[in-house]
């Protein structure tokens, strides 16, 4: 075993393991910093892989945005996952039984899996040979040309979603009272204040 | 990527243009004042669009390696789907306006759901399917809980959420299973290589497949939320959900089993029609407890889900052509129906109650005659429309031979009929109660009539939607 | 021209029925009556133009499905030219006749419109009845046969408020319907066996049937004698031929008018006109004619028994009815169609005129139909009075024996009699002459009780006794002229010239081409030839009658005679007694009519008493209403009422019920249940389904 094994073994159990404890942790605190593991492990399996450029993409948009956001999120909204899944603590012993059944389906499934002849030759078909291009242009090459179809549908999918949440959450308050840049820049100060002169001893 | 490409995805990128011109539009200009004008013209482009794709007769031609399909089947659905997404918004108006939910980001998430939609009946690979549906179901999301102002609504659009998310995650783990065997997305690929006789693994991966388009069509026991979220949403928003999304789904579920797993039929049928045999008796059976006319179109729904899935199940040319009539129907007839709900009022405000119904007659004859074709319709009576669509899957089934299908298929239509009877019955020979307003004019109510005439007229030749329904199935069943 | 004789009907019921709220009711009879006239006139120009080579006219495709293919289509002959001509002239003049007898009615208040209504139906009947005459193929027939059926079932049932009227239409129609199952049977076998359901390859597969067996309920049939008689079956139940007759009586339930256009001159005839039509395949059913000739014989001698002893003016005639029409059977059985029609035709005068001078008569009795109550009637109405006794002369067949000379009954009757007896049946020839002389008994017994002696009844109604309106009068006058002469001018063409009888039916004299030459030469230029052979062949041998069939081709002309088969000849050459038999039957019923109710009034009801039984009989119509009660309603009943509370309310219902009402709401509460609102309760039973189909599909289909 080289240390590229032992680092693969590492960063696999690592990741198996803490998305195990994202799932079971009775803290949602500490769910999103198992995430935050889970992410990091696999970023490193990517840099094994090569993949240097996803590896870092990982860490910098998961880990250094979107997690801290869910961070944010879960600490605001302070939801008490304990109630929740009091309901659910009936069901318990069904659902593992289930769990089980499924368990040994798939895993009779898995015994004897086989992939098709071809299928390795087909993995490989849609990469370009990356003894020739490295492995980001590569990677570019895929999403903006193979791949473009559902990098737009993607970008679609991401509009929708701030669409809704725009639409679900922004409200406009009538009352509140903005600052109108150009409205105060427009502003004339002739019209803006007439002098009036009042006689003593009377009114306007 | 190559001119050709964009030629034949042109109809889904004129609509992502138009989506985002319009939002650009009412966003720079009057904002929700503008929504009318853009709910009429996402209608109106619609219709421009369905006569688009309608009109192009090539033959099957794919666009970015394999990954789009363009074929006439696709074209059967798309311009099922526009059509259907330009009937409720031009029927949705009035109601809209009347309840202050006339928002321009409406027609524009409609139209964003629709381009989702049409992605997953052209999809000749796993992942277009994927980014297809998450666009649909992502845009339904938001609908759902578009009225933010009711618990009702938020709680539809949650639990909607929650669950779709789930079926997307089984389905994405179908979808990986199948990748791990065939070593490739594509589905001329995974069907070259699943032919006869694949490994459990990948029948596995076949049935979290349909499991997940299960949920989309919501067949039995995928179809927990639909109750909810059709009586949770607003009604024009169930409208649409009622229509267009599960015609996508449908032609979805279709077109997966065919294009990528054609090969071994006789292992996804059993599996469609358990679940066509549930939804058909779950959707009849629990449709007779309801109160509110819009979750009875829940379960409504639901069984006639199963019905269409019959014709799926057969996994013959028959069958798909008779699943692709059954559809066409549905969707009339719920246009039909959920355009009368949104003109069921008492003193301007929407009523859903099944009760309200009573002695409806007496406020609108015509109107009540017009339900009474539609609900006949619906129940399958002859000589309605209904009946053929039912007719064509029962046929197709017994082709197929699955004839104890068929058997089970009659009995839930019978047990299913008391339910449209009943609405009948109220409306009819119901006792007096308060009644409903005697509403006027606006496309809902003229959408009322002609759907009612439909069912009617229809039974002549039924608008030659069973040639159509041919092409489109010899498309895809080869 | 056939087309507006089909159509003008059609087209007056359906603007006199749906549209007189718009055109008024008065324009509707106008307009319905004016129709029919229309199409009366235009089939005597048919009838009388006509040439006897059979023409096909298409209206439209009609059926196309699979081997069937046919298509609407007019076929005119000789018995198609006849028919219309019966049937347009007595609707014409029923139509006209109604204006008097309908305009006011006791059934219906002021206010109730009814007379477009009637009109209307009239005009459907006659529309129908049309139809099945014109037929080219078994199924139109079918369809004009069921028109008929519904038509009669409406008129019957005119008055619809009297509770017998009611029953009499139900029972008109469903005792019909046993004949059209048979009918149907027969219509269904035929295509069957051949193939087609059009008239002409029927014909022209009649020789190949007579000698293919058909396997039917329990045992091998001849396919054309078995086919014959289903087809004869529906005849008798349209016919009213015995066993299927009862329905006749009852039928005088409705209005006058009606009973002479349907249950006298038209429908019930139609039994008589299919087997005519369908001579080509009779002709190769001998078995089934021989039971033609019983049945017929019987009927015509039962109803003339059970005409006797009837009260009721119109009963008696339409017993009366029955019974003539058992003559026609006769004919028709011994292959003798020619004199068939010839007494259908006259029949068709006649009777109608005695049913409506009864409809004047009970039109000036203020709807009093007992015989019992009438009396002297003779000086009040006139008209009414000659119109019934040259309806009487007619039907009892007066006129010189051995002369062309005498009313028309006693042309088309003796006719029957002498082809009876030369047809060597011998039961039949005496019921016929035996029937011949209880006609003329009947017959003279209503003239006598209805128009002789003193007033009986109530005397009011006999002092406002009046002669009915000219409306009503016209058609007896133009019926008794037809009664009067029908048989004197057409006695040649339907019997007594047999070269006339040909030619008249476009029968091909054949021995110049007997040799086998076919084709062209009998379609094309058939009918010159007729003119040329028929001159040629003055005395030509039995065996040239008929035509040498070559299977495959249908026979030409209205009505087919087999070679073998001579009857009209052997009529002609009967012994002298025969041909007096039936003036002496006539002769010796009006003697003892005219004893019993002129000479010794008081004689019948002695003779009643001292036959008690006898009477009984008789009157309560050889108790076979009793009967069938007790053998097929009564069962019936039971049967209904056995499956309605056992099977239906029982265990259907009771399993529905306990399906629809117990289990079906215990799932509804089940899935209602179920469905909790919580998210993870939904999320579970997703997950529980995929447990379920996982399994299914590693048990069902990761098997292999």
């Amino acid at each position: 075993m080289t240390v590229a094994d032992y680092a693969f073994y590492l960063f696999a159990i690592l990741l198996v393991a803490s998305g195990l404890f994202t799932v079971v942790a009775r803290n949602p605190v500490h769910s999103v910093l198992w995430l935050i593991l889970t992410f990091l492990s696999a970023s490193g399996l990517f840099v094994l892989l090569g993949a240097e450029f996803v590896a870092m993409l990982l860490i910098i948009v998961y880990v250094g945005a979107v997690m801290v956001l869910f961070l944010f999120v879960v600490m605001m909204l302070d939801v008490d996952f304990a109630q929740l899944r009091g309901g659910m603590a009936k069901f318990m012993p069904f659902a593992l039984l289930i769990g089980i059944v499924v368990l040994m389906q798939l895993s009779i499934a898995f015994g004897d899996w086989t992939a098709a002849d071809g299928s390795q030759a087909l993995r490989a078909a849609v990469t370009p040979d990356l003894t020739e291009v490295h492995n980001t242009a590569a990677l570019g090459q895929l999403m903006y040309d193979d791949f473009l179809l559902l990098f737009q549908l993607a970008g679609l999918i991401l509009l929708t979603a701030m669409i809704g949440a725009i639409v679900l959450t922004l409200r406009h308050n009538p009352n509140v009272k903005r600052q109108n840049v150009m409205a105060q820049m427009h502003r004339d100060p002739a019209k803006a204040m007439e002098l009036k002169d009042v006689k003593s001893g009377q009114g306007l | 990527m190559t001119s050709v490409d964009f030629s034949i995805v042109l109809p889904e990128f004129l609509l992502a243009v138009y989506a985002l011109a319009a939002l650009l539009f009412a966003v720079y200009t009057g904002k929700d004042k503008t929504a009318g004008l853009i709910s009429w013209l996402t209608a109106a482009v619609f219709v421009v669009l369905a006569i688009l794709i309608g009109s192009r007769s090539t033959g099957a031609q794919s666009a970015f390696n394999g990954m789009f399909v363009d074929d006439a089947f696709a074209r059967f659905a798309k311009v099922g789907i526009l059509l259907a997404g330009a009937a409720v918004l031009a029927m949705s108006q009035d109601y809209l306006k009347k309840h202050d939910m006339l928002k321009f980001e409406l027609p524009i998430i409609v139209a964003l759901s629709t381009i989702g939609m049409m992605v997953m009946v052209s999809a000749g690979d796993l992942m277009a399917l994927y980014m297809g549906l998450e666009l649909m179901s992502l845009a339904l999301y938001v609908l759902a809980s578009f009225r933010r102002d009711s618990t009702r609504s938020s709680e539809a659009g949650l639990k909607y959420f929650v669950l779709g998310s789930l079926s997307s995650g089984l389905l994405l783990y179908g979808a990986s299973l199948t990748y791990g065997f065939a070593g490739t997305t594509n589905f001329a690929g995974i069907l070259s290589v699943v032919k006869d006789g694949a490994p459990l693994g990948v029948l596995f991966g076949l049935v979290f497949m349909i499991t997940g388009m299960a949920f989309k069509v919501s067949a039995v026991p995928f179809h927990m939320w639909t109750p909810d979220v059709y009586e949770g949403a607003p009604t024009p928003v169930t409208a649409f959900f009622a229509t267009a999304p599960k015609l996508a789904a449908m032609a979805l579920f279709a077109r997966v089993l065919h294009d990528a797993f054609g090969g071994i039929s006789s292992d996804w049928s059993q599996v469609v029609a358990l679940i066509a045999v549930a939804s058909m008796f779950l959707g009849a059976i629990a449709g007779i407890g309801q109160k509110d006319i819009k979750r009875l179109m829940a379960y409504s729904s639901i069984s006639h889900m199963g019905f269409a899935l019959i014709g799926v199940a057969s996994g013959t040319v028959g069958g798909v052509q008779a699943a692709l009539i059954y559809m066409a129907i549905y969707i009339v007839m719920n246009i039909g129906t959920f355009a009368f709900i949104m003109t069921m009022e008492r003193d301007g405000q929407p009523v859903t109650e099944i009760k309200a119904l009573n002695s409806y007659w007496k406020v609108s004859p015509t109107k009540s005659l017009a339900v009474l074709f539609l609900m006949f319709s619906m129940a399958g009576v002859p000589p309605m429309v209904g009946f053929f669509g039912k007719l064509a899957v029962l046929q197709a089934a017994v082709e197929a031979n699955m004839t104890w299908l068929a058997t089970a298929g009659v009995v839930a239509s019978v047990i299913g009929a008391f339910y449209y009877l009943r609405v009948v019955y109220y409306m009819f020979f119901g006792s007096d109660v308060e009644p409903l307003d005697d509403t006027k004019g606006g496309v809902a109510n003229i959408a009322v009539l002609v759907v009612g005439l439909i069912m009617l007229v229809g039974i002549i030749n039924l608008f030659g939607v069973d040639t159509l329904a041919l092409t489109a199935a010899e498309a895809l069943v080869r | 021209m056939e087309k507006i004789i089909l159509f003008a009907p059609l087209l007056g019921a359906l603007i006199g029925g749906f549209g007189w709220r718009i055109i008024g009711e008065k324009n509707a009879q106008y307009l319905t009556t004016g129709l029919l006239m229309l199409a009366a006139f235009l089939s005597w120009i048919v009838f009388l133009t006509f040439d006897g080579t059979t023409q096909h006219i298409e209206l439209f495709r009609w059926i196309e499905s699979g081997e069937l293919s046919t298509s609407w289509g007019i076929r005119l002959d000789r018995l198609t030219a006849i028919m219309f001509i019966v049937i347009n002239t007595v609707s014409a003049l029923v139509h006209l006749y109604s204006f008097g007898y309908m305009a006011h009615d006791e059934n219906f208040s002021d206010d109730e419109p009814y007379r477009a209504r009637f009109f209307a139906y009239l005009s459907f009947f006659t529309f129908s009845m049309l139809m099945l005459v014109t037929s080219d193929n078994l199924v139109q027939m079918f369809f004009g046969w069921e028109g008929v059926g519904v038509a009669s079932y409406l008129l019957i049932g005119f008055y619809f408020k009297k509770p017998s009227a009611g029953a009499a239409s139900m029972k008109a129609f469903i005792v019909n319907r046993v004949g059209d199952f048979g009918f149907a049977l027969g219509i269904f076998g035929l295509f069957y066996l051949t193939g087609s359901i059009d008239m002409d390859v029927v014909f022209a597969k009649a020789p190949e049937l007579a000698n293919t067996q058909l396997h039917f309920l329990w045992t091998d049939w001849n396919a054309a004698n078995l086919l014959a008689f289903l087809l004869f079956v529906g005849a008798m139940g349209k016919s009213a031929q015995l066993f299927l007759h009862t329905w006749l009586p009852d039928a005088m339930e409705g209005p006058t008018p009606v009973s002479a256009l349907i249950h006298a001159a038209t429908m019930v005839t139609a039994g008589v006109f299919l087997v005519a039509r369908m001579s080509p395949l009779f002709e190769y059913a001998p078995q089934a004619q021989t039971f033609i000739v019983y049945i017929g014989a019987s009927t015509a001698f039962f109803a003339a028994t059970v005409g006797l002893v009837q009260n009721d003016i119109k009963r008696v005639i339409a017993y009366s009815t029955c019974s003539q029409l058992g003559y026609m059977f006769v004919a028709v059985g011994v292959g003798a169609y020619g004199p068939a029609m010839f007494h259908l035709l006259t029949h068709a005068f006649f009777k109608a005129m005695l049913f409506l001078g009864a409809g004047s008569v009970i039109h000036a009795m203020h709807h009093e139909q007992d015989m019992r109550n009438y009396g002297g009637l003779r000086k009040k109405i006139p008209a009414t009075y000659w119109a019934m006794m040259i309806g009487t002369l007619a039907i009892t067949g007066v006129g010189i024996p051995f002369t062309h000379f005498g009313f028309a009954g006693f042309f088309s009757k003796d006719a029957i009699i002498e082809s009876a007896y030369a047809s060597g049946i011998s039961y039949a020839f005496w019921m016929l002459v035996v029937a011949a002389l209880f006609t003329s008994f009947y017959s003279w017994r209503l003239i006598f009780l209805t128009f002789y002696g003193k007033p009986r009844g109530d005397k009011h109604t006999h002092d406002h006794a009046h002669e009915s309106p000219k409306v009503m009068l016209i058609p007896l006058g133009v019926l008794a002229f037809g009664a009067v002469f029908a048989g004197m001018i057409w006695y040649g063409s339907f019997f007594g010239d047999h070269n006339k009888h040909n030619e008249f039916f476009g029968i091909p004299t054949h021995h110049a081409e007997a040799d086998g030459a076919h084709g062209d030469d009998h379609s094309g230029d058939a009918a010159d030839d007729h003119g040329v052979d028929t001159h040629a062949s003055e005395e030509v041998t039995a065996e040239d009658h008929g035509v040498d069939l070559v299977v495959g081709e249908a026979p030409q002309g209205a009505i087919y005679i087999a070679a073998d088969n001579t009857i009209l000849d052997d009529a002609h050459h009967v012994p002298a007694w025969v041909i007096l038999s039936p003036f002496i039957a006539m002769v010796l019923g009006f003697i003892t009519a005219w004893v019993f109710y002129i000479k010794k009034p008081d004689l019948p009801r002695k003779l009643s008493e001292d036959q008690q039984p006898l009477y009984q009989f008789l009157l309560n119509k050889w108790y076979f209403d009793e009967l069938y009660t007790a053998i097929f309603v009564k069962p019936s009943l039971a049967l209904g009422r056995f499956l309605w509370q056992r099977g239906d309310v029982k265990t259907i219902d009771g399993a529905i019920n306990g399906l629809a009402l117990g289990i079906v709401p215990f799932f509804t509460r089940l899935a209602g249940r179920l469905q909790s609102g919580f998210i993870f309760t939904y999320a579970f039973a997703m997950v529980l389904g995929i447990v379920v189909l996982i399994t299914w599909m590693s048990i069902g289909g990761g098997a292999h």
